[in-house]
């Protein structure tokens, strides 16, 4: 195996295009070297994009927030911003391992990753959040959403990496939550996990978008779910419904984490306590 | 033998002087099993085996041997035959012999010069294998058609007609069974379920091993006692013990884990044929795979109780599975289930089975957990059922001073009856609950062992004093240890040194298990003291030339016996030590004992869980331990005891368990997906120290180690089958399996 | 095979190395450095007991390449105590009994550490969630707490 740290954008993706064997990018490396160390992957090359200008940056964009590659968990959190305009995806990334982890993870290595039970994946899917790509055929933006497309596999190229992403501005009655259930408080992969992000009229849901994660192959969109709070001052049988529509949804498997069954119960919970506390945050800001 | 805690104002038993490897484990310079390293030192590592269950057919090495930088290369045929059968099982969990019995069981090793070359190399090795069907569940190992793990070696031991896999049945009891249930108000029957846990030491296994050609050997490891690592591994090399010198490195935990070797021997194997020193370190996952679970379990428990409280009748009839080699540990199993109560009637019956699984080591007061958990579970139905206050009950029942214990023996001095009377008098007993939250109570008992003990205690010229003894500090035995030397030889704790030795400084010392060490190696340091003082007596008697029956020792000096043996200033220690080597030569204390009257340990525990009705996540939130620690000589350290041995109980309770898939694999080798509590799962552990002295030691010190890991199991189902309204019988209690009996 | 040549600066020390590319920062504190304060405890980021910190953040150090230690700032438990001055934190570790075996309480330090770097006064609840990423076995973590939480109050007072 190689390493190679590189200084710009363009050597990164030369490196990333020219290598004949398996080539990884290499920022907060939280699953990367695990999958090393544990003999599921042999790399050839490693290109470290922590050393290119701007994989730190968090910069103010159209209202919203352009957040560079390699920004940390940490880094994240501690950026009153984009806390104040994306709760719910800052506590979703936040939630991903522990302190040390969250000293190194990145929001685009959990979306590479492309676990369904990645934590900060739903709420930027939530957010229509999108990701700027940079590869051999130059600059491209996609959605955060398109990105996993199996267990493990995403949709991009030979030579592509993801060198920001984009969230974008909302208005001030909006506002989004995360909440995923773990047999522990802290330290393990999502059981099942919810994101809802709103937008508030008065008491009234304007709009509203969840996203499920750890109950099928890749994060499910719950459109379906989402139209049970719209029109409605999400009372109890709004979240009653929204927490069956997305149970109904859901289409988990057993394994050591949890069983189908209680995925499917919990992933309603979680959906209906979430969208109960986007729904106060969002009355906050009015 | 004397028992001085009455009579005896202490000075320093009792206090909480800082520990005398504090310094070095605070500033990252204690030396772990991982942390040493000499020169021209090889890495080993093991090629463990896919299969849950296979025959080795062939193992081809020579690709691995070729590898430019590999320097050894070794199987099961580079040890000897063991000289007895329990030893031989230990040998062959190290590495296979013939057959794979479980996922992660060692077939072959290497030594190179790197860890690449090393990972390189076990890939270049072509083992063939004949896979066989395995079986790694207790009622599926129980069927008449059930894999057979051998075949060919039935069991000893057992009566005919039992089933092939069981290596070890076992009876206890007394009295009427049929007429105590018979006087019973209510009878509850219910079987319970456990699984597999792991001790979850921080620390994986790790060893240093150097054999040269004539046959001498140096190891260094992580242990709890590098003597028996020492007879193992001599025993398994051909090697003489007296050739091979063990030396005991600070150890990250071990909970009973470390009382047995699993690549100690492998690493002296692939130095010998290297000719060279070798390091070996087990990854986090080998340690989940291949060393140290604990049984899983299933039991039928049956108790009768009178309308007023009175247990008429107890039955317990236990089924462990240990893994793929013969286990005793049913019997202290079987001997725990109902020691806490005082019973007319009272039988357990249980057997072991064996499984595709890694051979069981001890875990923290091995076998009694799992009894413990369904009948305590029981207790607390018959009270919820009778309306009866479940700490009223277990007084009326308890077990106390004269008792014939379910398992045969009549106890003498027991704190049972003070713990219980404490722990209801404790405001925690009559907090107020919140919501969705309930208390759960549960009693817990270990034997606690004495045994083989070896203590050198030299007095040296500056007055200062050098403690030699040979049981690895776990948990601050060094200075538990030491404030006794002290104590006895009234002198500042901090004037004793305790060092512990290799196997080639002392008489043969037993683990460090069964919380025995601040009790044994604690009496045979205060007699080792006791003969220091002796010899010191009988010097000044010769410098003073008076009988030395006219001297006595009090208050740390020599002084005459009375106005008949004449006028002498007292000399003190220090002073005696001062002139010694001009007046008879240097002044040393010594005792080896086989330690007996450890004194059995009670324990009982309140937990208080809050549960989500919607989720099924228990949170504990508030939780106090009740102990007899006989005497608490470093208190904060009994604390330690009580507050560790409770976290881990908590974990067995709620989350933690082996998983193993169909295809008789282990799931969940790692940290991320074996749940041990993490420090925001916890409420404070709040302890109360009670102190009713052991008859069988100068201080009336019991060990306390173990008990603390009882009593949690049965608290937590307890509080949780309270909280839900629903009474659970299978732990782990995890959230899937607590939302599944909400639901119904 | 190459190695990587690395100029990095351990607790305040300019220290070069060379590494294999896949080798941690753990694997070269450990067995080149002769720093090995840092324990492996799992190698996935699991356990804590290889904290130290990197530029100031808290990281496990067996996730992260020796080669990513270029130009950096690492801080180790090896640097902690300043001479025969035990850092507050150690001493209070000590003072509580709050290590039993030991080999997970480097790996608390250096996250305590940084803890109260960044916050000087925290909860105890506040202590227990950052601390979840470092597992203790031994003491249940009762001790742990109350030292750190002790020695947060000392500093604060200093």
């Amino acid at each position: 195996m190689r390493y190679v740290a590189a200084e710009t954008v363009e050597q990164a993706v030369a490196l990333l295009a020219g290598e004949t064997g398996d080539a990884r990018v290499l920022a907060g490396g939280t699953d990367l070297l695990v999958q090393i160390r544990m003999d599921l992957i042999e790399p050839d090359l490693l290109v470290d994009i922590k050393r290119i200008d701007g994989m730190f940056d968090i910069t103010p964009e159209n209202g919203g927030y352009r957040i560079g590659a390699a920004v940390s968990g940490a880094m994240l959190g501690e950026h009153a911003g984009v806390c104040a305009l994306w709760p719910g995806v800052v506590e979703g990334f936040e939630l991903i391992g522990s302190t040390q982890v969250q000293g190194r993870a990145t929001m685009a290595g959990n979306l590479c990753n492309a676990s369904p039970a990645g934590d900060a994946v739903p709420a930027l899917v939530a957010a229509n959040a999108t990701v700027r790509i940079a590869g051999p055929d130059g600059t491209r933006d996609c959605a955060v959403a398109d990105i996993p497309v199996a267990p493990g596999k995403t949709s991009l190229g030979k030579g592509e990496f993801i060198t920001s992403v984009y969230l974008p501005a909302r208005s001030d009655s909006a506002a989004d939550a995360y909440l995923r259930f773990i047999p522990r408080t802290e330290m393990d992969i999502a059981v099942a996990s919810a994101a809802v992000s709103l937008e508030m009229e008065g008491d009234i849901c304007r709009a509203a978008r969840v996203v499920l994660g750890a109950v099928g192959p890749t994060i499910l969109i719950a459109d379906q779910a989402a139209k049970t709070l719209v029109g409605t001052t999400m009372d109890d049988a709004a979240l009653d419904a929204l927490a069956t529509a997305c149970s109904d949804l859901a289409s988990p498997i057993d394994d050591k984490r949890g069983t189908v069954e209680f995925r499917k119960d919990v992933v309603g919970v979680l959906a209906k306590r979430a969208a109960k506390i986007a729904q106060t945050r969002a009355g906050g800001k009015s | 033998m004397a028992l001085d805690t009455d009579k005896r104002e202490f000075k320093i038993v009792g206090t909480r002087p800082l520990r005398p490897d504090g310094i070095d484990k605070v500033t990252g310079r204690a030396l772990y099993g991982a942390d040493t390293t000499a020169p021209g030192m090889l890495v080993g590592r093991v090629l463990r085996s896919p299969h849950a269950h296979a025959r080795i057919v062939s193992i081809d090495a020579s690709a691995a041997e070729a590898l430019q930088g590999v320097k050894a290369v070794i199987t099961a045929a580079d040890f000897t035959t063991a000289n007895n059968s329990h030893s031989q099982a230990v040998l062959d969990n190290c590495m296979a012999r013939g057959k794979a019995m479980y996922h992660g069981h060692g077939v072959a090793a290497v030594a190179a010069v790197s860890e690449a070359i090393a990972k390189q190399a076990l890939k270049l090795i072509k083992v063939d294998y004949e896979i066989l069907p395995h079986v790694t569940e207790i009622e599926d190992a129980l069927k008449p058609d059930a894999p057979v793990l051998y075949p060919d070696k039935p069991a000893k031991r057992v009566p005919e007609g039992t089933p092939a896999n069981v290596s070890h049945v076992t009876h206890f009891g007394h009295g009427d069974l049929e007429a105590g249930f018979a006087k019973a108000d209510k009878i509850i029957e219910r079987t319970f379920r456990t699984e597999a846990t792991h001790q979850g030491y921080i620390e994986p296994h790790a060893c240093l091993a150097s054999v040269s050609p004539d046959g001498k050997g140096d190891l260094w490891c992580c242990t709890q006692g590098h003597y028996n690592v020492r007879a193992l591994c001599a025993d398994f090399m051909g090697m003489d013990a007296s050739q091979l010198r063990v030396t005991a490195s600070e150890i990250g935990g071990g909970f009973g884990g470390k009382t047995t070797v699993f690549i100690e021997p492998i690493a002296l194997a692939l130095s010998r044929k290297a000719n060279k020193p070798v390091k070996l370190v087990m990854s986090r996952e080998e340690v989940f795979k291949a060393s140290g679970p604990t049984m899983s379990s299933v039991t039928d428990v049956k108790i009768g109780m009178t309308k007023d409280g009175r247990i008429t009748a107890g039955y317990a009839n236990l089924r462990y599975q240990c893994g793929a080699f013969p286990s005793g540990t049913i019997e202290l199993g079987a001997m725990s289930a109902f020691a806490a109560y005082d019973l007319d009637a009272v039988k357990t019956d249980g057997l072991n089975v064996m499984t595709n699984r890694p051979r069981e080591a001890a875990y923290r007061a091995p076998g009694a957990p799992t009894a413990v958990y369904p009948v305590e579970s029981v207790v607390d139905e018959l009270c919820q059922e009778l309306g009866l206050d479940p700490l009223d009950v277990r007084l009326k029942n308890a077990a106390r001073k004269g008792t014939k214990a379910s398992y045969g023996p009549t106890f003498d001095d027991i704190g049972l009856v003070a713990t219980l009377e404490a722990a209801k008098a404790h405001p925690h007993y009559s907090a107020p609950l919140g919501p969705n939250q309930a208390r759960g109570v549960s009693c817990g008992f270990w034997f606690n062992f004495g045994g083989n003990t070896s203590v050198s205690l030299a007095v040296n010229v500056d007055g200062t004093v050098t403690l030699t003894e040979g049981n690895p500090d776990i948990g601050g035995s060094r200075a538990s240890i030491g404030m006794m030397a002290a104590e006895e030889l009234g002198i500042p704790f901090d004037k004793v040194r305790t060092l512990v030795a290799d196997t080639a400084s002392l008489g043969f010392n037993d683990v460090t298990d069964g919380s025995r060490v601040t009790f044994a190696v604690g009496l045979a340091t205060i007699k080792a003291a006791r003969d220091a003082i002796q010899k010191m007596c009988a010097r000044v008697a010769k410098i003073w030339d008076i009988d030395p029956e006219a001297v006595v020792w009090e208050d740390g000096c020599v002084k005459p016996a009375g106005d008949n043996a004449g006028q002498y200033e007292p000399m003190s220690l220090a002073e005696i030590a001062a002139i010694s080597v001009k007046t008879g030569g240097p002044i040393a204390g010594h005792h080896e004992v086989n330690a007996d009257g450890a004194g059995v340990s009670f324990g009982v525990h309140l937990a208080d869980v809050e549960v989500d009705p919607e989720t099924g996540h228990t949170s504990v939130v508030r939780y106090t331990v009740f102990q007899d620690a006989g005497k608490a000589v470093h208190p904060a350290y009994v604390e330690g005891q009580m507050q560790g041995g409770a976290v881990q109980g908590i974990g067995w309770a709620l989350n933690e368990e082996y998983i193993y898939g169909a295809d008789g694999r282990l799931q969940n080798a790692g940290f991320l997906d074996y749940r041990i509590p993490v420090a925001s799962d916890l409420p404070p552990i709040d302890t109360v120290i009670l102190e009713i002295p052991n008859p069988g030691h100068p201080y009336g010190v019991r060990g306390v180690g173990e008990t603390p890991i009882v009593p949690p199991l049965a608290a937590l189902n307890n509080a949780v089958s309270r909280a839900i309204g629903v009474r659970m019988s299978a732990l782990p209690m995890s959230p899937p399996r607590i939302l599944k009996a909400i639901k119904g | 095979m190459s190695k990587i040549h690395v100029t990095t600066n351990i607790n305040g020390d300019a220290v070069e190395y060379l590494c294999e590319p896949q080798e941690t920062l753990l694997d070269v504190l450990r067995n080149q450095l002769n720093m090995t304060g840092a324990k492996e405890g799992c190698g996935s980021g699991d356990c804590g007991a290889c904290s130290v910190t990197l530029d100031g953040r808290l990281v496990c150090s067996c996730l992260v390449l020796a080669a990513e230690a270029e130009g950096k700032q690492v801080s180790t438990i090896e640097g902690m105590a300043d001479g025969e001055e035990l850092h507050p934190l150690q001493k209070k570790i000590l003072e509580h009994a709050a290590l039993q075996c030991g080999v997970c309480i480097p790996g608390i330090l250096v996250a305590a550490k940084a803890l109260l770097e960044k916050h000087p006064d925290p909860t105890e609840t506040e202590v227990r969630y950052w601390l979840a990423g470092n597992l203790c076995r031994c003491t249940g973590y009762d001790k742990i707490i109350a030292a750190v939480m002790d020695a947060a109050a000392e500093m604060r007072g200093a």
